[in-house]
């Protein structure tokens, strides 16, 4: 059998495992550069900003341009600390994970800032319906690590009784919808909340949160002209991290130049925003928020980052991009940029910034000391066994009760 | 012949069938480049180019589609869904399409598409990487549906699902991949190479569907089973010591009534057993049929081994999943009757 030319055309990226990594391709347009258009915008006006780039960081971390949000120093630490919280926790959750402790894990490394930055730019009481991967979100709002640990390795204390994988997070205090694992379900679940809220006068909105290779399912679609048809109160996330499992965005992309510009086809706002810089994050969130909220609809942003770790602890990515690309990614390192930002402000040192990783690396293993101490998933204890009949309905039907009993729990 | 993994031998199956047939294509989510999240389809886009085996987007409906579309005008594809859990988006375009077309069209089209998914718990999925679906498919008509529980079958049966002209459903029971298992979760895992079935001829060759296999003869009961539970059926029957018969139906639709009454009416106890939730699962349609057909041979009632009516659970896995224990209570049951 001898290969020819392909019949029909097949996507692939630029470099593959063994080539050096190259993102001379991607077009980085200069931070400040993008125009910030009235809340009340048309959404066919702000075609072009689905096809820029919103940046306020600029290379020398400074803040430039109509989209800077003017953050106070104290808001940018706390933003910094979030995400600095987030990587510590997502390193020491893998390394864990690799001990045995729980069956499964998936970072954010990289995409701090997506989750962080916008959970910060929204109300705590504003609904949010993520995916996996924005557990940045829970520590901007302040959920406490111990209860988020006893979930992930699936403990007596997990708030979900076992029954989901690890990171699957629900918190419904923290207005923080349960995570599903068929991609995209909640994209249009999102839309039905906020038209709920609006039902009953409430001015919350809601926001939610997929990866770019879930945009290819049909429920983004449907999403979309929810929003559009319902002019909802929400706010719809691409997070275009480059990769899906092992598929380059260009599978989901196609011959579409951006992700945000599939909004344009149903007339929505589109938002393309640097993903790495915490500052446009917080700007394009904050901005589709105050539309949403005055009743001019919703707003698609793509975040342009990178996942500069693996897709999860059962993926091994040297199997189909080249090793390093992280470290040359042109948007850079979410935490440092904002990190360099405050101390070219003079608002934040080295050392200021050495203490805090250390004090909350400290935090974190304290936390997991607390966390192991309601249990494991290997030695227990666990949720009771009879809990895996409950919630499937309000109440346990003649079947459910027959079967526990032949379980004998 | 050489020894294989399930893996590997279905690899192998598509690797012989896209030799042999330029029509054959596989595709899939990371099922191009990477070759598969569990690498059923390693090397085949290296080997045969970029449009006989590739990527495609995350998109469960459009991939059924697309198949069916190809299909339609005289390609044989391959479709991975990459858990079976994540086939329901697609299943519109199964049951009202991909099903109907040659019924519709009074065979004006057919679409002898193959969709190949991994299915079934044990290996700490949780709810959304663990479900046994196959029942669902079993109510569309038009559709076939298969479940090896070896790397031979596997191959044998891909084979025919590929050459088949009708659709086919094929689950691929993951738990067992790398190996039998007989259901006790903390025992050590084992492999196909001390295993018969693991011995698998690396040329082209096929096995029919709707044929069932007598995997133990015995006297003293019959379990019909297929997947994963074959092997818990067989370590349960080895502890209990029980003279059983085990039947591993390996195609579902059509599943082998004949071996099956000939089996029931010579035992006169049957237990049929799925890892699926009880409630009209497959085992539902067994035991309707068996005291249809097996009545006045029978001395007991069909006993069902089954999952609970919950989604599947992710710490207690091991108290949903159906394994000896429940084979052995639901032995007794049906032996003291
Ligand atoms: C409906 C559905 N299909 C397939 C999968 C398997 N799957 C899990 S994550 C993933 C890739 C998602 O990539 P992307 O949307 O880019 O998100 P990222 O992981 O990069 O954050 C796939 C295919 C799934 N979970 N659900
Ligand atoms: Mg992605």
């Amino acid at each position: 059998m001898t290969q020819s030319d392909p019949r029909f055309h097949v996507p692939a990226p630029h470099v593959r495992p063994g080539d050096t990594p190259d993102f001379s391709h991607i077009a980085i347009p200069p931070a400040g550069e993008a125009k910030r258009p009235a809340v009340d915008v048309a959404g066919p006006e702000t075609m072009d900003l689905a096809l820029g780039l919103v940046r306020v960081l600029d290379h020398n971390h400074q803040a430039v341009g109509e989209w800077d949000p003017k953050l106070t120093a104290d808001q940018m630490r706390e933003g910094l600390k979030h995400m600095v919280l987030t990587r510590v926790y997502d390193d020491r959750m893998l390394k864990l994970q690799r001990q045995g402790k729980m069956s499964f894990y998936m970072k954010s490394t990289g995409e701090e800032a997506v989750a962080v930055a916008a959970a910060m730019a929204l109300d705590n009481g504003d609904m949010v319906f993520p995916s996996y991967r924005q557990q940045g979100i829970l520590f901007a709002r302040g959920r406490d690590i111990v209860d988020m640990m006893c979930h992930c390795i699936s403990n007596s204390r997990d708030n979900l009784k076992g029954r989901q994988l690890p990171v699957h997070y629900t918190w419904a205090e923290g207005n923080f919808f349960s995570i599903s694992g068929n991609l995209t379900t909640q994209f249009p679940q999102a839309v039905g909340y906020a038209m709920a809220a609006q039902y009953k006068g409430e001015k919350q909105i809601a926001a939610s949160w997929i990866g770019e290779g879930s945009s290819a399912e049909g429920d983004f679609h449907g999403a979309l002209v929810l929003a559009s048809t319902y002019k909802a109160p929400v706010i719809l996330n691409i997070v275009n991290n480059q990769w899906a499992i092992s598929t380059f965005q260009g599978i989901a992309a196609g011959e579409a130049p951006t992700f945000a510009l599939k909004g344009q086809g149903y007339g929505l706002a589109t938002l393309r925003i640097d993903g790495n810089d915490f500052l446009a994050v917080y700007a394009a969130t904050q901005w589709a928020a105050e539309r949403a909220r005055a009743g001019h609809g919703a707003t698609v942003i793509e975040s342009f980052t990178y996942r500069a770790d693996a897709h999860s602890t059962s993926d091994d990515p040297s199997g189909y991009r080249p090793k390093g690309e992280d470290a040359i990614w042109p948007l850079g390192d979410p935490v440092e940029r904002l990190k360099q930002h405050l101390i070219g402000l003079g608002e934040w040192d080295e050392e200021r910034h050495e203490a805090l990783e250390k004090e909350l690396n400290e935090l974190v293993i304290a936390s997991y000391k607390e966390a192991e101490s309601f249990g494991t998933l290997h030695d227990g204890p666990l949720s009771p066994v009879s809990s895996i009949f409950e919630d499937v309905y309000a109440e346990p039907d003649w079947r459910l009760r027959r079967q526990r009993q032949d379980l004998g729990v | 012949m050489a020894k294989m993994n399930m893996i590997q031998a279905l690899n192998s199956a598509l690797d012989n069938m896209m030799e042999k047939d330029p029509n054959v294509l596989s595709f899939g989510e990371d099922a191009g480049y990477f070759g598969g999240v569990f690498r059923v389809t390693a090397g085949l886009q290296e080997k045969y180019g970029l449009d006989r085996s590739f990527d495609a987007p995350i998109n469960e409906a459009a991939i059924v589609a697309m198949a069916t579309g190809m299909a339609a005008k005289g390609l044989r594809p391959v479709a991975e869904i990459q858990f079976a859990d994540y086939i329901f988006p697609g299943l519109d375009q199964i049951v009202s399409e991909l099903s109907r077309i040659r019924y519709r069209s009074a065979g004006q089209f057919t679409t002898p598409v193959t969709i190949r998914t991994p299915c079934g718990g044990g290996i700490r999925g949780g709810q959304t990487h663990s479900m046994s679906p196959e029942a669902f498919f079993t109510q569309i008509p038009g559709v076939q549906v298969v479940m090896p529980s070896n790397p031979y079958d596997a191959k044998g049966l891909l084979t025919a699902a590929i050459e088949n002209d009708d659709p086919v459903i094929f689950f691929e029971p993951k738990r067992l991949y790398n190996g039998p298992f007989d259901g006790h979760s903390g025992g050590a895992l084992s492999s196909w190479g001390a295993h018969p079935k693991g011995e698998v001829p690396e040329d082209y060759y096929s096995l029919p569907l709707g044929k069932a296999d007598v995997v133990r003869e015995g006297s003293e009961l019959s379990i019909i089973t297929y997947g994963t539970l074959v092997h818990v059926a067989l370590a349960a029957v080895e502890q209990e010591g029980i003279d059983a018969e085990i039947i591993d139906l390996k195609t579902l639709v059509p599943y082998d009534i004949e071996t099956i009454t000939r089996s029931v009416n010579k035992t006169g106890r049957c237990i049929v057993a799925q890892e699926a939730p009880r409630t009209s699962g497959f085992g539902a349609e067994l035991a309707a049929q068996i005291q249809e057909d097996c009545f006045y041979a029978l001395e007991a009632p069909i006993q069902r081994v089954a999952g609970w009516d919950t989604p599947y659970p992710h710490a207690h896995e091991w108290s949903y999943f159906p394994g000896p224990q429940r084979f052995i209570n639901a032995m007794r049951e049906v032996l003291e009757a």
